[in-house]
């Protein structure tokens, strides 16, 4: 890709990059979210038509302007969010939009698949709905989709936020033999360790423009630390030093370390407590089952897993959106079944959700009335079910101003925000009126690297004045960084839950890999 | 009382007429039942069947009226049913409109403009067709009951049995069932793999479109053998409750349509029974049971999770 | 695609604060999305009237004279009373997301229950508390006759557009056999209900031949306007309409809230029954449609759902309608031409809805909940 230019309403998204895949390689394409990479990607991938630059497959000039341009050329991509349609099989989707003729090619597909399957060394079962699947297993079949019609270049967009460490290793076995039989592997990522794991070259993205390369040769040569301080200068240049300590910029799968003594729970008042909670899961997501654990004042507590294993169901029964079929959740000793999302929330108990723009906020209400929304009806901001404009106001700009949410004025609509201040909305929203335990779902997905901070910070805070916080994440660095306990939640059961210290990282793995396997 | 009534029921005539009538009802539901599964299985909502049934109907009569064949009457009526629903392709799917506000505006259109061009056409006069001529099948139409009824009917319905189980094939084991499907599914990933999402929509609206501008046809053609204004009295909207209880399974269609054709038609077998309800009370049994079966099945509908969303590649 | 490419926080986009010209152009912006399609839709009509070979002009200066002159336009006012009153329980009810579209049901029913009860209880009571208590019965009887679609949306997820409509079938039935039945006038052949003195009608705002019905319909569009800006009903009613998963999140209890808004629409559609019945017409006859609601609907949208905005759009209507019912007599045509002219405002208010959009596309000018009102599966059995 030379060149390649685009620009979106008020966003520069990529601009003059160029970059390059060989055949046999794996070249990493890194860069904090929000650097541009999904971009790139998206035009590769004939999604996104640039507005300059060209892109050469095999030395020869080519245009794609479609997804089945890209198909046809043999770059295939495996995308960040599924594209497999759950309710179809395995067969079925690898079906979709293979041919042209009227009839359903199924012995074909069969063939095809147990081919595929065997090269890659995974087993797949063809009449299995997708959203049976486990996570690990449906991504063996998205690059199965993927190399489907015989590929010359592999696009993986961030395929490691959906595994475990294990499943890590696994793929980098996959992508193994793909180089072997010489594909060319674009991967996609913003986590520093994984590029200096599975890749042979690095390219870094940084604000839509290439900052630097690493080739081939400089990565064989030099050793990690050294890479990764360079990487990171090339990352942030002048700000290095103040990002270096985030997890996502770590040369190596987080080490896991003591808790600071003072947050050390043990001793502390039980805040929160699950027990035998069982919530079914919404449509072909997952729920929980038989969910016990206990949360203490002033502790991180992590739920780690894989995206997809019933966190949101664990999320929404403790704030009150969804009924618990089975078991007990009690605040403070006391049961809350009877109680309201917006009774919880009044003792004290808040859910910053995952889902922020279409949940979390009500895009076309201004940023003031957002801030309440957990408080209708409730004085001082209405009195007798009516609203009082000139209270809402008032303490929004507040907020605004000790939360530095980004916006021209609180009667802005929210929806137009840029996702890290939405966040900060949330975030301005539940961790306002004293909260006491707050359940945070992926609190930093998709933010680039000092908002991140900034929310971690957040959640730090709040344990020191003595909150508690369940951080639900599938970023284990992450957990590992923050967290004082982790607990694993797999397909809806939690599996264990470890004290953070050393090893605590593989720990968690093995009982996500455990109750997979189980 | 009861014992009368009951004898008056058990006749033979009852019961032909009964399943005479239903099928008579039923086969516009089927047509248009089936047009909308099709529609619905691809994730686009006609709200605008009633209109589309309408301008089916009115077209399948000038056809038939002054075709002087029932297949012309046919004909015009696929193809009104077919250009209305192009309205619906380039509104909703190809610029991204609202469904549900353009299927308001084209039943509110059907109706308006069908009697608009009725009155323009034949002024106050209501002319009528000769009564359709009907394919016997020569064994069974000797059975009691069910010769008369089931196995006299104009050669349409044969078809129309047919075009049912062609089109269960191609949701089985075509590709275009499976596009169908994965539009209304996720639409995201057949654009992925490489399908257009825009085709594949356009033409299960088409196809609706037409399906519904034969139901119509037949409806004013064969059914009532005369085109009123409003004729359909609601019949586009059983039909997408139909679609919606079938969960796409052509076989179903079929089934509820004879059912809810049974239910229309009742009012006639009744009289002919020598039982005498008042007209409003027998209007009302159709959508009582509609009303009915909803309820039953509240909970087991099932309904594509992109129905009615226009999708835009790339946009949120 | 992830959205954080589409939402780069190291670019962030910066909204520049509304200066006063930009406020004045989205003004005019919203004053031309709303006038044009109604100018593009009469024009539409005229060619139509063209091709059918009717003159447009007279067609057009017939609904101005029949509309407006010569004390014409105290008819068109009259008419505005149920049209306003439907508007504002459709508008209620759309803010919600909800498809209440059995306004003819609720209405004719009201309509039957009022005109049958109205003779006797005008002669045993003192007036103002028969005209109170008829208006209360109209309004119960929309609001009761919305029960069953009301629990079903709330309980199952089921599609509202299809019970409302089923019931509304129901109720038409149901309603001529009410007059045909009970309330028939016993001293006439035709099937209607006695028909009330005019004496015993509502009162005429003092000069005019308009019946006070028209101040209930004032009313009762600004209690609708205030309700949704200013209480925590209305409120959590826009929040479900514009998106009834982030509801969830702020623990709006969407059960009750659907069953309160369909009860309301359907009051106010019940209220607008008993204001035509009891200042106009004065009795129902059996198969009497006038079909308001199908003809407010394309006003509400153009007016954006807002209670307030929707008056002068009605106005514009009634003087259409009235000028057209002589109209369309004038050039041989059934009334039910109408019906295409409003068809076309719909049609050309999407359409210019479109091409005026800077957003993207796939995002409507409706509450975004609207759309997705057949999202929401049947088989939502889960409840927040």
């Amino acid at each position: 890709m030379v060149g390649i230019t685009k620009r979106y309403p008020g966003v520069l998204a990529n601009d003059g990059v160029t970059f390059t895949v060989k055949r046999g390689e794996v070249r990493c394409l890194l860069g904090e979210n929000g650097a541009g990479k999904s971009t790139l990607i998206g035009i590769l991938s004939g999604f996104v038509r640039p507005d300059a630059g060209s892109i050469r497959v095999d030395g020869a000039s080519v245009q794609i302007d479609s997804p089945r341009a890209a198909l046809d050329l043999g770059i295939g991509t495996v995308y960040q969010h599924s594209a497999l349609i759950p309710a179809l099989t395995v067969l079925e989707n690898l079906m979709l939009g293979d041919s042209r003729a009227l009839r359903l090619g199924v012995a074909a597909a069969r063939a095809r698949l147990a081919e595929l399957a065997g090269s890659l060394g995974v087993d797949v079962d063809p009449e299995m709905r997708v959203a049976d699947l486990a996570l690990g297993a449906q991504q063996q079949v998205e690059i199965i989709k993927a190399l489907w019609r015989g590929s010359r270049v592999l696009v993986l967009d961030e395929p490691t936020s959906m595994l475990t460490p294990q499943g890590v290793a696994e793929l980098g076995a996959v992508l193994e033999r793909l180089k072997q039989q010489g594909q060319g592997v674009v991967f996609i990522t913003h986590k520093l360790h994984e590029a200096l794991t599975l890749g042979d070259g690095i390219t870094i993205l940084r604000q839509g423009r290439i900052a630097g390369t690493i080739d081939s040769a400089r990565m064989r040569s030099t050793d990690h630390e050294e890479l990764r301080d360079e990487i990171v200068h090339l990352m942030f240049g002048a700000q290095a030093d103040v990002y270096a300590e985030a997890p996502e910029l770590q040369d190596e799968l987080a080490e896991g370390h003591e808790p600071t003594p003072h947050r050390h729970g043990g001793h502390n008042e039980v805040l929160l407590e699950l027990r035998n909670v069982t919530a079914e899961g919404e449509r072909t997501e997952l729920g929980v089952a038989e969910v016990s654990f206990d949360l203490r004042e002033g502790e991180i507590l992590g739920v780690a897993g894989v995206d997809g294993n019933g966190q949101r169901a664990l999320a929404e029964v403790i704030a009150g959106q969804r009924p618990a079929a089975r078991g007990e959740v009690l605040l403070f000793g006391a049961p809350v079944e009877r109680l309201s999302v917006a009774a919880r929330q009044k003792l004290g108990l808040r859910y910053v959700t995952d889902d922020r723009l279409h949940e979390g906020i009500v895009g076309s209400f201004p940023v003031g009335i957002n801030l309440f929304l957990k408080r209708i009806g409730q004085p001082p901001f209405w009195r007798r079910g009516r609203i009082q404009r000139a209270v809402v106001d008032a303490r929004a700009t507040e907020l605004v101003r000790e939360f530095e949410i980004r916006t021209p004025s609180v009667a802005t609509r929210a929806g137009t925000l840029s996702g890290g201040n939405v966040q900060k909305l949330l975030l301005a929203r539940e961790l306002s009126f004293s909260p006491r335990v707050v359940v945070f779902n992926k609190p930093t997905y998709g933010l680039d690297v000092k908002t991140a901070t900034s929310v971690r910070e957040q959640i730090r805070r709040l344990a020191s004045i003595g909150g508690s916080s369940l951080v639900i994440s599938t970023d284990l660095d992450e957990l590992v960084e923050l967290c004082d306990r982790i607990a694993v939640l797999s397909r809806g059961r939690i599996v264990g839950v470890i004290a953070n210290g050393h090893g605590a990282a593989e720990e968690v793995g093995r009982l996500m890999v455990g109750a997979e396997a189980a | 009382m009861s014992s009368l009534l009951a004898s008056q029921l058990v006749t033979n005539v009852f019961w032909t007429s009964v399943i005479a009538g239903g099928l008579l009802a039923g086969v516009p539901l089927m047509f248009t039942a089936l047009g909308e599964a099709i529609s619905e299985r691809a994730g686009v909502l006609n709200i605008g069947l009633e209109g589309m049934m309408l301008f089916g109907a009115y077209a399948g009569f000038l056809g038939a009226y002054y075709g002087h064949t029932v297949w012309l009457g046919f004909l015009a009526g696929i193809g009104a049913g077919a250009a209305t629903s192009l309205f619906m392709v380039v509104l909703c799917v190809w610029l991204g409109l609202d469904q549900i506000v353009v299927g308001i505006a084209i039943t509110l259109a059907g109706g308006g403009i069908t009697s608009v061009l009725q009155g323009a056409e034949f002024g106050n006069t209501y002319p009528r067709l000769g009564a359709v001529s009907t394919a016997p099948i020569p064994l069974l139409r000797r059975l009691p009951v069910l010769g008369r009824s089931l196995f006299e009917q104009p050669p349409m319905v044969y078809l129309g049995l047919a075009i049912v189980a062609v089109v269960a094939w191609v949701f089985r084991s075509t590709n275009v069932g499976l596009n169908l499907r994965a539009a209304g599914e996720k639409p995201e990933a057949l654009d992925q793999a490489g399908v257009s999402v825009k085709a594949t929509r356009s033409w299960a609206a088409l196809t609706t479109g037409a399906f519904a501008g034969l139901g119509g046809a037949y409806l004013s053609v064969v059914s009532a053998g005369i085109f009123t204004p409003f004729i359909t009295q609601g019949q586009g909207y059983i039909a997408i409750v139909i679609a919606m209880l079938s969960r796409g399974r052509a076989g179903l269609v079929l089934i509820f349509s004879f059912a809810f054709g049974v239910a229309l038609s009742l009012a006639d077998s009744l009289q002919i029974a020598g039982i005498n309800l008042s007209a409003d009370v027998v209007n009302m049994i159709p959508y009582v049971s509609i009303i009915a079966a909803l309820i039953i099945f509240a909970r087991s509908s099932y309904l594509p999770p992109a129905l009615a969303l226009p999708y835009v590649r790339g946009a949120r | 695609m992830t959205e954080a490419a589409l939402t780069s926080e190291s670019a962030a986009a910066t909204v520049e604060a509304p200066t006063r010209s930009a406020f004045a152009l989205r003004a005019l912006d919203v004053v031309i999305r709303s006038i044009v399609p109604v100018i593009l839709a009469l024009i539409a009509g005229g060619l139509l009237l063209l091709a059918l070979s009717r003159n447009p002009l007279t067609f057009y200066g017939q609904v101005w004279k029949s509309g407006v002159e010569n004390g014409a336009w105290q008819d068109s006012a009259i008419l505005m009373a149920p049209l306003l009153l439907i508007a504002a329980g459709l508008t209620v009810a759309f803010r919600a997301n909800i498809w209440n579209l059995g306004y003819s049901g609720q209405f004719l029913l009201a309509a039957a229950l009022v005109s049958g009860w109205g003779p006797s209880l005008v002669q045993r009571l003192p007036l103002a508390v028969a005209f109170v208590l008829l208006f209360v019965i109209a309004g119960l009887a929309g609001a009761i006759w919305t029960i069953i679609p009301a629990l079903l949306k709330a309980w199952y997820g089921t599609n509202e557009i299809i019970t409302t409509l089923m019931t509304s079938f129901i109720a038409i039935d149901l309603a001529n056999i009410l007059i045909k039945g009970p309330f028939q006038d016993p001293t006439v052949t035709i099937p209607q209900t006695r028909v009330l003195p005019f004496s015993d009608m509502l009162p005429s705002i003092p000069g005019t031949r308009i019946h006070c019905g028209l101040l209930i319909a004032f009313a009762a569009v600004f209690v609708v306007y205030y309700a949704l800006s200013r209480t925590s009903w209305g409120l959590r009613l826009r929040i479900m309409g514009a998106n009834p998963r982030a509801a969830r999140h702020f623990g709006v209890d969407l059960k009750r809230l659907i069953v309160t808004v369909f009860l309301a629409s359907g009051f106010l559609i019940g209220l607008s029954a008993a204001a035509d019945i009891l200042g106009l017409w004065g009795y129902a006859r059996a198969n009497w449609n006038p079909d308001y609601g199908d003809t407010v609907i394309p006003f509400v949208f153009l007016a954006r759902l807002n209670p307030l905005g929707v008056v002068p759009f009605i106005a514009f209507f009634s003087v259409l309608s009235t000028g057209g019912d002589l109209a369309t007599a004038e050039v041989n045509l059934p009334t039910d031409f109408m019906l295409v002219l409003v068809a076309l405002i719909l049609l050309f208010m999407t359409i210019i809805e479109w091409l005026g959009r800077s957003r993207p596309l796939g995002t409507s000018y409706l509450t975004p909940g609207l759309k997705q009102a057949l999202r929401a599966p049947l088989a939502a059995r889960r409840s927040g």
